[in-house]
This record gives structure tokens, C-alpha cells and sequence, in this order.
């Protein structure tokens, strides 16, 4: 099963989607294989992401999978953050992803991990 | 009897089974499928004939250049080109449109100007932008209107004495589009410039006669017209090919090589270096044969009319959104629809679901999603094997989408 119930519940009613008013890190990118964009948008506070949010025109797996992503980082320091395997993701998203969608689970992934670098620091 | 319903027996994967429903291909603009005369003519050619083309003197050689060559006629015939010399062998659509981008790239001074139109195949645009920063020559775009037309005065406006070279579409491989082609070959040539025609879509669906049209270069695909991958025709007229120079060096390009300078082959061979894609130009006969057989005419009546029903069934459908031209005399034979709600790559995987193969995202079109306002589409594209009771299956699916995430 492609859209899991995770999946489907995430894209209908996601819990992290939206905008900071002034984050500290924010990073966005494209999935060149199907146009998606992404932005995540983080808020730290003694060196742990206090608060984040994700926003983009993407496909119902790449919404969930920011969604998720999001929830398991917030709270946590920004080096454990970083560390996020796409497997520990694959495993909340609980559904059947094939090649040809898994970067629809990754690109979350590499914009949080662009954020946190500090790639680009919203005004 | 529908002409889907007589050629499928000739396509064995259409048996197949996806999660548990007969698979509907709706997928051909992209690759179509291969009948049986296709696949069975590559096999006998690899158990019978095989050997390299051109130089082997001995009996396989023959044949297999025999049978080379042979094939260079068929697609002649096929695409309407007076002689064999102008027509030339090449992986496919995207290497024809390249060898004549190396090929023009060498004529360009800074300043020249090339269009290309809104609507096109990144493989028809991005050898063109590439050509024009080697060459600091200027790439202009003919807008597309809302009705998914091309902009015909913007395009006269476009053209200057210092247009070099227009690349468009013959048939639009997103919106279906048929392009004024005739048009577009008598302005660009009246303003002095080589017309180059991607017939990626148009040669799958319609009666070909590139003479008629008049065009420099016309390119095609084997894969999307029942053919195998890896081949395709680059059609030149003789007197435009005569007067350019290869852009891929190698062999059977030349005709004598000394160690500092070589004299070109004849045409065709001069734009085929090194060893042509044998076994696929073998498919590629086959599948012309295949599409004769049936005609040109009755394949694009058949299409239309799938195309026709398609576009009334979708159009009834709340929250479905269809791109490109609404009669079905006016395009090819794709239909570009999106549902509210439904991202089309999500659309594409709940509809593969159900068994049904259509093509989901930008298409390889950028610029036009772009000035259309969407990331992508859903695509649905039709060939001689499809049916009607299809398409039925396509709409019922469709109509299943909106909510269904």
C-alpha cells in the first residue's frame, strides 16, 4: 500500500505545516524529477530546534514525510537533527515507497539538513 | 470491432496484470508498446543476419547491411522524404535534434537569433540554449496562448534577418497541440531560416509528407511509434544537409582519412558515425510496416476519436481541470488534466492502482507548466492498441480521485 494511513493523515490534517514569523535557519529546494519545492523553516534555541514548519507544492508522500520529519525533530539538538536517516522516516511513513518515489521521502530531508547547515538564513 | 480491439492481440504485454487489474496503458506519448512483427524481426535479425554493417565482406555482412538499408527506405517512405540521402539514423529525437544544434552551432555568429516556442520538449530547447551561449547568439520564445495555441503574430514579430534557425513542435507532447506547421516553415524560411520540425508526437499519430511541409529537419522517435528504444530518424532536406557540417566525427562518417584531415562520407552515412543501432533500425521497418498496414489515416481516426471521449468524459467530472485544446480535431492524441486536491504524481501512483498507466509531472516541459501556473499534470495518451472501454476505465478512476487521499 503506496498511501498508508500515515500518509493520508498526514497530507489531510499535517500538524507542522505552516510558517515562523522569524526563523532562524530556512532553506528550500526542488525535486528535479517532478518540480516539487519544499521550504522548512526552524526556530533554535539553546542549540535545539525550538519550533519548525514546512510549506511547498508537493505530492500527498513528500508532505507526510516533511510532516513527520518535523515532529521528530523538534526538541531535538541540531546534530541529532542532522542525523535523520531517510530509514528511520521510511519506517514512520509505514508504507510501501518504490524507487521511483523514494526522493519524495528524502527531500525533506536534504532541505532540513540544508537549513540547518545555515545554507541559507532567512531575513 | 474498434482498431484497439484488432491490433491488441498483436501487443503481448497488454495481458499483463497490475495489483490485480488488466493493465490499461495510457502511456504512449512517453514509449509506446511493440507488437509481436516488431519484437519477432529483432530476433530473427540477431539469430539470422547479424553482423556489423557497411565494411563486412561476407554473407551476414550483406544481409545485415541489406537489411540497414532497407529499413532507411521504409522510414523514408513513412515520413514522405524524396530521397534516401535525407534521411539519416539516430538514437532517437533528442540525438537527432543534437546533431543538427552541432551542426547549426558552427554557422552562428554573436547576435544571430534561433526561436523556439513555449511548448517545447526540453529535448527541443535545451540544445538550442546551449548552442546559443557557445555562440552568443540570442534564443527567443513564441509565447502560447491560453488555449494552449501557439501565438502566430507574436511569432511573426519574432522573426528578423537575423533568425537563423526556429525549432518547434509538431505536435505538443503536454497540450496535444497541433501546430500551423506549414505556416511555420513558409515564415521561418521566407525570413531566411532553417526550420527544424520534432516529430516526436506527430509521427506516431498521423499521415507524415515532410516534402509537402517543406522543412529543413524533421526528427521522430522509434519508440513512440511501436518501434524498439534506441533509434530514431533524422529526416534533412538534401540541399540543407549538403551545406552542413558533421558535428560527431568517427567512422563511416568518412570516405578516405589521412593522418591530419579526412574527406567526408556521402549522405546519409556522413551524420551516422560509428556503428548504427542495427537490430533497433530492423524494429524500427517492422513497425512502419505495422502502422502501413493499418494506415496513417485510420490510426489518427481511431486516436481522435479515443481523444474525443476522453475529453467528454473528463470534462463532466467535478474538479478536474483539462489543458491544451478541447476539440479533438485540433491535437494529437493526449489529454493533460489535473484533479483539485490531487497532486498528479499521487494521482498517477492511485491510478496505477487500479492498473491504469498514465504519465504524471512536468513532462519534460518546464517553461510551459511555468506559464501554465502548475508544477505538473496528469497525462493520459492513446495508440492504435487502446479502446474505448478504456478510457470508460480511465474516467470511472479518475472520478474516484478527488477525496481519495
Amino acid at each position: 500500500m503506496v498511501y498508508s494511513s500515515v500518509i493520508r493523515e498526514r497530507f489531510r490534517r499535517p500538524r507542522f505545516r505552516g510558517e515562523l514569523l522569524a526563523p532562524d535557519l530556512a532553506f528550500e529546494d526542488v525535486n528535479p524529477l517532478c518540480g516539487d519545492r519544499i521550504r522548512i523553516e526552524c526556530r533554535v534555541a539553546d542549540g535545539r530546534l525550538s519550533d519548525a514548519r514546512h510549506r511547498g507544492d508537493s505530492c500527498a508522500i513528500c508532505a507526510a514525510s516533511a510532516d513527520l520529519l518535523l515532529e521528530m525533530v523538534i526538541g531535538r539538538t541540531i546534530e541529532e537533527a542532522a542525523a535523520v536517516e531517510p530509514a528511520a522516516l521510511l519506517e514512520r511513513l509505514e508504507a510501501d515507497i518504490r524507487p521511483t518515489r523514494f526522493k519524495c521521502v528524502t527531500l525533506p530531508l536534504s532541505v532540513l539538513q540544508g537549513a540547518l547547515e545555515g545554507r541559507e538564513v532567512a531575513l | 470491432m474498434t482498431l484497439g480491439d484488432l491490433t491488441r492481440p498483436d501487443f503481448p504485454i497488454l495481458t499483463r496484470q497490475i495489483h490485480g487489474h488488466p493493465l490499461v496503458y495510457l502511456d504512449s506519448a512517453a514509449s509506446s508498446q511493440k507488437p509481436r512483427q516488431v519484437l519477432e524481426a529483432m530476433q530473427r535479425y540477431y539469430e539470422r543476419s547479424h553482423a556489423n554493417v557497411h565494411r563486412s565482406i561476407h554473407t551476414l555482412g550483406e544481409e545485415a547491411t541489406e537489411l540497414y538499408e532497407a529499413a532507411r527506405d521504409a522510414a523514408r517512405g513513412f515520413i514522405g522524404a524524396r530521397f534516401r540521402e535525407e534521411v539519416v539514423f539516430t538514437r532517437g529525437t533528442t540525438e537527432g535534434i543534437n546533431v543538427v544544434a552541432r551542426a547549426v552551432a558552427s554557422m552562428l555568429r554573436p547576435g544571430d537569433e534561433i526561436v523556439v516556442t513555449e511548448m517545447e520538449h526540453h529535448s527541443n530547447l535545451i540544445p538550442w540554449q546551449m548552442v546559443c551561449r557557445e555562440r552568443a547568439a540570442v534564443l527567443r520564445a513564441v509565447p502560447v496562448t491560453g488555449a494552449g495555441f501557439l501565438d502566430m503574430e507574436a511569432f511573426a514579430r519574432l522573426l528578423s534577418p537575423r533568425t537563423r534557425l526556429v525549432a518547434a513542435a509538431h505536435v505538443s507532447n503536454v497540450l496535444g497541440t497541433i501546430n500551423p506547421v506549414a505556416d511555420l516553415v513558409r515564415r521561418g524560411r521566407e525570413a531566411g531560416a532553417l526550420v527544424l520540425l520534432d516529430g516526436a508526437q506527430a509521427a506516431p499519430h498521423l499521415p507524415l509528407d515532410v516534402a509537402a511541409v517543406g522543412c529543413d529537419f524533421y526528427v521522430l522517435s522509434g519508440h513512440k511509434m511501436l518501434g524498439p528504444t534506441g533509434i530514431g530518424v533524422l529526416y534533412g532536406r538534401r540541399e540543407t544537409l549538403e551545406r552542413l557540417e558533421p558535428g560527431l566525427g568517427g567512422s563511416e562518417m568518412i570516405k578516405e582519412v589521412w593522418i591530419d584531415h579526412a574527406q567526408w562520407n556521402d549522405l546519409p552515412w556522413r551524420f551516422e558515425p560509428g556503428t548504427p543501432p542495427i537490430a533497433e533500425a530492423v524494429g524500427l521497418h517492422a513497425a512502419v510496416e505495422y502502422l502501413d498496414k493499418l494506415g496513417m489515416a485510420r490510426v489518427e481516426a481511431h486516436e481522435r476519436e479515443l481523444c474525443r471521449l476522453a475529453l467528454e468524459a473528463l470534462e463532466t467530472i467535478p474538479g478536474v481541470t483539462l489543458y491544451g485544446p478541447r476539440n479533438p480535431e485540433l491535437k494529437g492524441a493526449v489529454v493533460a488534466f489535473n484533479v483539485e486536491g490531487i497532486h498528479p504524481h499521487d494521482g498517477a501512483a492511485l491510478l496505477d492502482e487500479r492498473g491504469i498507466a498514465v504519465r504524471a509531472g512536468h513532462h519534460c516541459a518546464q517553461p510551459l507548466m511555468k506559464r501554465l501556473g502548475i508544477v505538473g499534470t496528469l497525462r493520459a495518451s492513446f495508440s492504435v492498441y487502446n479502446t474505448p472501454a478504456e478510457v470508460a476505465r480511465l474516467a470511472e478512476a479518475v472520478e474516484g480521485l478527488r477525496g481519495a487521499l
